[in-house]
């Protein structure tokens, strides 16, 4: 368990500085060598490397000790720092997702690191790594309760299980998606590379193993995903070596895109992404920084899709309809999957060249709306429309529409998302 | 129906235009930019003796400026906004034409910038920001007088319209 410290302030959990110390060992070990092959006795070598550990050791040590949090009514605080003292007041009512994050050694130790998703934060999620497994679900379940103006004490509400990806086809997913199929046909070229030249073929291998090294962090990431539905909000559940388990409360969700990859259609799959609000500024060397959109379905069928899209905007999708036919001569490539369409829930709007992505919009969640004309459209009398939302990467574009209509949708938008936002 | 002018060239009455000392300040920024290498490199010529090199050049920046500066006019022509009781409007460009529609409950922050051409013609630019990153409504070449009302009546209306994210 955690260690209490004075007045309701808690420590981080003890064993953290040896989890955060271990990271430090395989940079150590890198540096160590470099230094060899620069030459220099075993004597040396190994003054640095325990000199880099030593010093790990003790900055991680500190760390610890200067770190401390504890829930205040509605907010959470966490002080830490060592020479700069930085306190973060983190105001619940403001919390856009919860995740609990275990690395393979955490897991090994029985210690988990929660990440607080924040609307608007420039310093990346606060995190409190590290804490023990249970504390930090129970922590969630307290976080979550207060965060929905419930009582502190409010327990965990039960979960229903709503989706859960089979790993036969999250296997066949990755094979089957545009970096599975360019990582088997580079296979194939370098094998023909070998037989013909041999010496040729290690310009080949890096990007071998970039692609693969993508496959796997999807597998990790993806392997065993499970989706829940519970009162405080959608539990999402994965990973291979490191696990995650993030909860998005209800009302967060600012856009929803489900994508269809070329050959996934033929299986007539699709994958299913919602953004919450953020800035979107990870730091640096976080994977968060890569996978900025999460995945609520990785791969399924369109009707799971729909249902899980259903369980997150509970009304029904607007119909959508076509942009006009010299829509083509604008956008050649994108307009076989054109179309766009609105109601006063919600706008949905269809897109993309060969992959092809549907994203919804609640209009309560739209922040300003755009409209932009083009000299090619003005001459075509086309506009494309914007719905902006506070999501870090998805928003809806009505793309290439009439523009008497697009006037038209200028008039009834802004009102309709006043309604909207007001319901 | 708002005639949102996607489908009109027009600003009618409705819309509030940009100061017109704008035009001033975007032929001196222009003059301030272009007139310095324009003049050395035509000095340098006319000193070589290359003096149909100089006119020539001095003749041809002559009128891609003249050209440029119509362009910056019609631009500026184009620039408006418009308070509506709940949203604030925008619109810009004469190339790619912009209308961007702000709820006054989305805004953020208001900020007013002027930078020192801005400021030596009285000039000064305010920015919305809201919890999008994409949205773009920023008014270029307000009187300082009219961009600090706007300012704070913007300040004002988010204040009590402000809705949750």
């Amino acid at each position: 368990m955690s260690v209490p410290a004075t007045d309701g302030w808690v420590r981080l959990h003890p064993l953290s500085p040896v989890l955060r110390g271990v990271r430090l060992v395989i940079p150590a070990i890198l540096v160590t060598a470099q230094a060899t092959a620069r030459g220099g006795s075993t004597g040396i070598r190994l003054a640095v490397f325990l000199g880099l550990v030593a010093f790990g050791a003790v900055a991680a040590m500190v760390s610890w000790l200067v770190t401390r949090w504890r829930v205040d009514g509605g907010t959470l605080r966490i002080e830490t720092g060592l020479v700069r003292r930085d306190s973060r007041q983190i105001p619940l009512s403001r919390l856009q997702a919860v995740d609990i994050v275990r690395p393979l050694l955490g897991r090994v130790l029985g210690l988990s690191e929660l990440r607080l998703r924040l609307a608007g934060s420039h310093h990346g999620d606060a995190r409190l790594a590290y804490l023990a497994e249970d504390g930090a679900e129970a922590l969630r379940a307290r976080l979550l309760a207060l965060a929905h103006g419930l009582a502190e004490e409010t327990p965990a509400p039960p979960e229903l299980p709503l989706f859960q990806l089979p790993t036969p086809r999250l296997l066949a997913s990755i094979a089957l998606s545009g970096l599975g199929l360019t990582a088997a046909a580079l296979v194939v070229v370098a094998v023909v590379v070998v037989t013909v030249s041999p010496p040729a073929a290690g310009a080949l291998l890096a990007p071998i193993v970039g692609f693969w090294m993508t496959g796997w962090r999807r597998l990790n990431s993806e392997f065993d995903f499970a989706v829940a539905e519970a009162p405080d909000g959608l539990r999402l559940k994965g990973g291979l070596l490191e696990t995650r388990a993030e909860t998005i409360p209800y009302g967060r969700v600012q856009a929803v895109r489900i994508t269809e990859p070329l050959v996934w259609r033929a299986a007539g799959w699709c994958r299913v992404e919602v953004d919450v609000a953020g800035q979107g500024h990870a730091r640096r060397g976080d994977q968060e920084g890569v996978r900025v959109t999460r995945a609520l379905m990785p791969v399924g069928s369109r009707e799971q899709a729909l249902a899980l899209v259903a369980r997150v905007m509970p009304w029904p999708l607007p119909a959508s309809t076509r942009p006009p036919r010299r829509a083509r001569l604008k956008s050649p490539l994108r307009y076989h999957f054109l179309a766009a369409g609105f109601d006063a829930r919600s706008a949905i709007t269809q897109g993309g060249r060969v992959c092809r992505a549907t994203v919804v919009v609640p209009l309560s969640k739209v922040q300003s709306i755009r409209c932009v004309q083009g000299p090619v459209q003005r001459h075509l009398r086309l506009t494309t429309l914007h719905l902006d939302t506070a999501g870090r990467n998805l928003h809806a574009v009505l793309r290439d529409r009439d523009a008497a209509e697009a006037d038209w949708m200028m008039g009834e938008l802004p009102d309709l998302c006043r309604a909207a936002r007001q319901r | 129906m708002i005639a949102l002018t996607m489908t009109t060239d027009a600003l009618d009455e409705n819309w509030r235009r940009i100061s017109d000392r704008v035009p001033h300040m975007r032929l001196t920024q222009l003059l301030a930019i272009a007139v310095p290498p324009v003049a050395a490199l035509a000095l340098v010529l006319g000193v070589s003796g290359a003096l149909l090199a100089a006119v020539v050049v001095v003749v041809a920046m002559g009128g891609s400026g003249g050209l440029t500066y119509a362009f910056l006019l019609a631009r500026y022509r184009a620039w408006g906004y418009r308070e509506r009781e709940d949203d604030l409007l925008v619109r810009r460009g004469c190339l790619i034409r912009r209308v961007s529609v702000v709820p006054y409950g989305r805004m953020q922050f208001v900020d007013v910038i002027a930078g020192p051409f801005e400021r030596s013609f009285g000039l000064a630019t305010v920015r919305l920001h809201t919890a999008a990153a994409a949205t773009d409504a920023r008014i270029p070449g307000l009187d300082q007088a009219e961009a600090t009302r706007l300012r704070d009546r913007l300040a004002a209306l988010g204040e009590a319209r402000a809705a949750g994210l």
